[in-house]
C-alpha cells in the first residue's frame, strides 16, 4: 500500500510530467489560455492515462516483452517482440481514445459536450505515449502500481496546466516586453515553475524499489557540490 | 504547374520560411516536447535533429504519393502507422551503431512518432502537396525544427558543463583559472524552457511581425 502511495505522489511531482520531461508542451501551450478549458483537457488526459497505460501494461507483460508469450507453449518463451512496442503501443492508445469518446458520448454527453475537441486531440499528445513509454522502461511489478503511476502522470500534468492557465489569465493585466508576449513569457513562466516543482525532489519516500528520485538528488547534489 | 522548374522561387521558399517567419518551434508551436528535453548537450540534440530530418523528409513524400489513396476518416491512424514503420526504423538503427546517445535519448526516440511537427506538417502540406513540394517542405521544417534546437543545446552545454560535443573548450581556453565556475543550473530541465524563452524573445525583437497582442 505504501509503496502504491509511493508512486503516486512521485509521479505527480517529482517525475511531473511537465516540468520534469517536457511531455505534453504543445497542448501545454496551445490550450493553456483559460482555466476552464484547460480544467477539461486536464481531466480528459487524468482519463485516458488511467485507461491505456494499464492496457499498454498488459499487452508488455503479455505480448512484446522476451519470454512474455510463454502462456502460448513453451516454443514460444524466446520470442522477443518489444521492437514493435511504439507502433502497437500508439496503436492501442489511438483506439483507446476512440473507445473513450464513444463512450462518454453514449452515456455522459454533458461531459461528452465538455470535453468536446480534447478527447481526439489526446491521441497525439506525447504525455500518454510517454507515460506508456516510461512504464516500460521502469518495468513496474504489478498492474496496480502501473495503473496507479498513470493516473499520477494524468494529475500532474492537470496540476501543471491549470496552474500556467491562471497565471496566463492574470498576467494579461501585467506590462510585458512586446516581444515576449504571448509564447516567450509562457516558456518563462513554465520554467520558473519548473524550478519551484524541483525543490520537491528532496522528498525521501520510505523504502522505494525504484531508486529514480535518488538519481536525480544526487544529480543535484553534484551539482551543487560543483558550484561550491 | 509541372513546368516549375525544381528549384523555383516558390519551391526555395518552402525551405526558406520555416527558418525564420514560419519556425515550426517558435512560431507554428509544434514539437516542443522532444525539443526541450534533449538539449542538455550538443550531441544528442544533433541525433535528434537528423532523425526528425529522415523521419520527416520520408513521411513527407510517402504520404504526398498516397494522398489520393487514403479515405479521409481513417487518415489519421494511417499516417500514424507510417510515422512509426519510419521510427522504429530510425530506433533500430540507433541502437546498432549509436548505442550511447540511444540511451541517453531513452523514450524519445519514441516520442517522434508523436511529434506534432510531424503530423502537423503531414495534415497541413502532404495531404494537399505533389511528393516534390511536401519533400521541400520537410527538408524546410526539419531544418527549422534543428536550428533552435541546436542553439539552445549550445548555450546549455558550454555554460552547464563546459565543453562542446564533450571537447573541454572552457578548459583549454584557461578560463578555470582565473576563477569561472560552470552554471550547474543550466543544466537542469527548467532552464531549457528559459533559454528556449529567450531564444523566442530574441526573435521576435528582430522580427516584428510575429509579435502577439498578449
Amino acid at each position: 500500500m505504501q509503496d502504491l502511495a509511493n508512486i503516486f505522489i512521485k509521479s505527480i511531482f517529482i517525475d511531473n510530467m511537465v516540468f520534469a520531461y517536457f511531455l505534453g508542451m504543445c497542448s501545454y501551450l496551445a490550450v493553456s489560455k483559460t482555466v476552464k478549458t484547460s480544467v477539461g483537457l486536464g481531466l480528459a488526459v487524468v482519463f485516458v492515462l488511467g485507461i491505456t497505460v494499464p492496457v499498454n501494461y498488459l499487452l508488455e507483460n503479455y505480448v512484446l516483452k522476451e519470454g512474455a508469450l510463454t502462456w502460448l507453449g513453451d516454443g514460444f518463451a524466446t520470442v522477443d517482440l518489444s521492437f514493435l512496442s511504439f507502433i502497437l503501443f500508439i496503436a492501442v492508445i489511438a483506439s483507446m481514445v476512440q473507445l473513450v469518446e464513444m463512450i462518454v458520448e453514449k452515456f455522459s454527453p454533458a461531459l461528452y459536450s465538455s470535453l468536446g475537441i480534447f478527447l481526439p486531440l489526446i491521441a497525439v499528445n506525447c504525455a500518454i505515449l510517454g507515460a506508456s513509454l516510461f512504464m516500460q522502461e521502469r518495468a513496474y511489478a504489478t498492474i496496480t502500481e502501473a495503473t496507479v503511476f498513470g493516473l499520477g502522470s494524468g494529475v500532474g500534468w492537470f496540476l501543471a496546466i491549470v496552474g500556467i492557465a491562471a497565471i496566463r489569465e492574470k498576467i494579461r493585466y501585467s506590462n510585458v516586453p512586446p516581444a515576449l508576449r504571448g509564447l516567450g513569457i509562457t516558456f518563462i513562466i513554465t520554467g520558473l515553475m519548473g524550478i519551484a516543482f524541483m525543490s520537491f525532489m528532496g522528498i525521501k519516500l520510505e523504502d522505494s524499489k525504484k531508486e529514480v528520485s535518488t538519481e536525480k538528488v544526487v544529480q543535484i547534489e553534484n551539482n551543487e557540490s560543483e558550484i561550491n | 504547374m509541372s513546368k516549375d522548374s525544381l528549384f523555383s522561387k516558390k519551391n526555395l521558399k518552402l525551405i526558406k520560411d520555416p527558418l525564420d517567419d514560419n519556425n515550426p518551434i517558435t512560431v507554428q508551436v509544434l514539437g516542443i516536447c522532444s525539443a526541450l528535453a534533449i538539449t542538455v548537450q550538443l550531441k544528442p540534440a544533433v541525433v535528434m535533429a537528423v532523425s526528425v530530418f529522415f523521419v520527416m523528409c520520408i513521411a513527407n513524400v510517402v504520404v504526398s504519393l498516397m494522398r489520393n489513396m487514403i479515405p479521409s476518416r481513417i487518415r489519421i491512424i494511417v499516417q500514424l502507422v507510417i510515422i512509426a514503420t519510419l521510427v522504429i526504423l530510425v530506433d533500430q538503427v540507433l541502437k546498432a551503431f549509436l548505442y550511447d546517445v540511444s540511451k541517453e535519448l531513452s523514450v524519445f526516440v519514441g516520442l517522434i512518432i508523436t511529434n506534432c511537427i510531424i503530423m502537423g506538417r503531414l495534415e497541413a502540406f502532404a495531404l494537399a502537396n505533389t511528393p516534390w513540394k511536401a519533400f521541400m517542405d520537410g527538408v524546410g521544417n526539419s531544418l527549422g525544427y534543428a536550428l533552435p534546437l541546436v542553439v539552445v543545446a549550445f548555450f546549455r552545454e558550454l555554460l552547464g558543463s563546459g565543453t562542446l560535443f564533450g571537447y573541454p573548450v572552457l578548459e583549454n581556453l584557461g578560463l578555470y583559472q582565473l576563477g569561472y565556475e560552470n552554471n550547474g543550473m543550466m543544466i537542469l530541465p527548467p532552464m531549457a524552457l528559459v533559454t528556449c524563452g529567450v531564444y523566442i524573445w530574441i526573435q521576435r525583437m528582430r522580427n516584428n511581425k510575429l509579435v502577439e497582442q498578449n
